[in-house]
């Protein structure tokens, strides 16, 4: 069996529009490994939310996916390509929100105000299963409690409006969770939440994935939130992948340039009184822009740099 | 240490009914960055804009030393007196998208609270846009053009200058760096301290960032449910907080290293 619930190979995405073509996504490449938490993190732009939507066949026109895999291999059924099944197919209508399933960052606009949060939960079981309107109410309030949703037996009634944010992200993390997803996608879920609030989602997350073994890939551009719930990650720049390893690897000591500069640039407890190291500064006249091909290190961990930058690395390396 | 700017006694504010901002005291002292942190409903921006009068405060006193080294009451001026003073107080918006009208030029942007206060002529507030502008590092090209054809990092240069072309003594930044990117934001944080540097400004920071609060401010308020629960230096109120909400809060950062893992107080146990 595959350790890899997703292999993403060379996945190009274009945008065609009245002013040139843009290139959302080039050459993109990386696995999502069963069991683990892979974070992909950028800034605005470099793909990351393009790449999620990808892998749930949600890019529409202008958009398009000009080339590349999306290698999925569920538990239960035979594996296939997600970028090649053609628009109708019914293993699509399967996947999205059944074997695959997303965690918006907005809970208020993820949530329809006009149904009760009982009823967009059963829905998504009502949706995928063959059950009665009771059983799927009675899975959903299960799940609503596993989120840490109190006293359910009334909440399940009330409308999303009568929630806080973080309580209406439980919701929509019910939502997601309630037909066991083998891929939760998390597209910037704490983003518009307090810090306190973001603690508890962020630990309810990973205990949650930890419970049901599934595989999350969790997309931010908070090196913080990557630092504390990834085991992998995969550093995204103007729609190409630079760095894809383990969390110690990237975050505690970066090969390349841009994941330094991310880093350097977040303002810490050692900054205090200084300027603040900026991605320009630290990555100097590298150039970022021309592609690289992503190489293996010896450690294991991809990253895509010029050759000779490579072979300086590896001679250091050993 | 050097003299104080603004005096906030005793300030409340409520709406409808909910008390937004209680019985909420502070000094701010020339050219300090002072942090007002919270969650969201702490009261952190309508105590904001109450010391600005953008909106008016139900009690309290709020005094302000103006240019001349006077002191004089914000909280009991009339509209028409406090506009010669808003010169000297500006604020810098979160949302560089919504913050800047769309239908004006970058030159029309600027040149409006000059405008507005009646300052100089035509060819003299040209000089002053054409200096304000270097000084948040935009080109002179950007003058004719408008606020869709530029980034959210370059909006917020914009917002700055607009803010600072005045020579304000006192700029309120409210969550002006929350919806940037981490590289531009700290940017835009280099930018905001040089500047304080050579105007000598005084910035009240609202933030619920607290590690870019960390970096940028000399002292803190930390609000809980309209009150300053506590205040002192960023050293004193990281290091050593006193009271538990301080501390919920400072939990629950999430740290860039992960091996200090993330192990958030419990709300609940605290009693908050």
């Amino acid at each position: 069996m595959v350790d890899n619930l997703l292999e993403i190979r060379d996945l190009a995405v274009e945008f065609g529009t009245d002013i040139g073509t843009t290139y959302a996504l080039r050459e993109v490449s990386f696995d999502v490994p069963r069991g683990k938490i892979t974070a992909i993190v950028g800034e605005s732009g470099s793909g990351k939310s393009v790449t999620a939507n990808c892998i749930m066949r949600l890019i529409q026109s202008p958009g398009r996916i000009t080339g590349g895999q999306i290698h999925f291999s569920p538990n239960d059924v035979t594996a296939y390509d997600i970028a090649a099944l053609p628009d109708k197919d019914p293993r699509l209508l399967d996947l999205r929100g059944g074997s695959v399933s997303m965690v918006f960052q907005e809970p208020m606009t993820a949530l329809s105000p006009v149904y009760t949060v009982g009823n967009q939960v059963a829905e998504a079981i009502l949706c995928h299963r063959k059950v009665s309107k009771e059983e799927a109410f009675e899975e959903a309030a299960d799940m609503l409690r596993r989120v840490g949703i109190d006293d359910v037996g009334r909440r399940i009634h009330q409308y999303p409006f009568e929630f806080s944010g973080g309580m209406r992200q439980r919701v929509v993390i019910a939502m997601a969770l309630v037909c066991h997803p083998q891929l939760l996608i998390c597209d910037e879920p704490t983003t518009a939440l307090d810090v306190t609030i973001q603690a508890e989602i962020l630990t309810l997350i990973r205990d949650l994935q930890k419970d049901l073994n599934n595989s999350v890939l969790f997309i931010t551009h908070d090196l913080g939130v990557v630092a504390q719930m990834a085991d992998q990650v995969v550093v995204m720049y103007q729609g190409r992948v630079l760095e894809v390893g383990s969390v110690r690897q990237v975050l505690k000591t970066p090969v390349h340039p841009y994941t330094r500069g991310l880093l350097a640039a977040i303002p810490g407890l050692a900054t205090k009184g200084e300027r603040l190291a900026t991605i320009a500064s630290v990555v100097g006249d590298a150039d970022l822009i021309t592609p690289h091909p992503l190489v293996t290190l010896a450690d294991g961990r991809q990253v895509s740099l010029p050759s000779d930058q490579l072979a300086a690395l590896e001679l250091a390396n050993g | 240490m050097a003299d104080p700017l603004l005096e906030v006694t005793g300030l409340y504010k409520s709406f409808d009914g909910a008390t937004a901002v209680d019985n909420v005291s502070f000094t701010v002292s020339e050219s300090e960055t002072l942090g007002i942190v919270g969650e969201s409903g702490s009261g952190k921006t309508t105590l904001a804009r109450c010391v600005l009068r953008a909106i008016d405060p139900d009690q309290g006193i709020v005094r302000f030393r103006t240019y001349d080294g006077e002191w004089t009451k914000l909280h009991d001026k009339t509209d028409d007196e406090l506009i010669p003073l808003r010169q000297q107080m500006q604020m810098v918006f979160q949302d560089p998208f919504s913050s800047l009208n769309p239908r004006m030029t970058v030159q029309e942007i600027l040149e409006e609270p000059l405008i507005i206060h009646g300052i100089g002529d035509r060819s003299s507030r040209r000089v002053e846009v054409l200096d304000i502008l270097a000084k948040v590092q935009l080109d002179q090209d950007s003058l004719t053009r408008y606020p869709h054809a530029f980034s959210g990092g370059q909006r917020q240069r914009i917002g700055i200058a607009r803010a600072l072309i005045l020579r304000p003594k006192l700029v309120v930044c409210d969550e002006s760096v929350s919806a940037l990117d981490v590289s531009v934001q700290a940017q835009i944080i280099n930018l905001l301290e040089d500047l304080q540097e050579e105007f000598g400004l005084t910035y009240l920071f609202v933030a619920h960032d607290l590690s870019v609060v960390h970096h940028i401010c000399d002292r803190i308020l930390v609000m809980h449910q309209g009150r300053v629960v506590e205040q002192g230096t960023v050293q004193e109120v990281f290091e050593n907080p006193k009271e538990d909400y301080t501390r919920l809060l400072l939990s629950a950062i999430p740290s860039p290293d992960p091996d200090e893992p993330l192990n958030p107080l419990d709300r609940k146990s605290l009693g908050l």
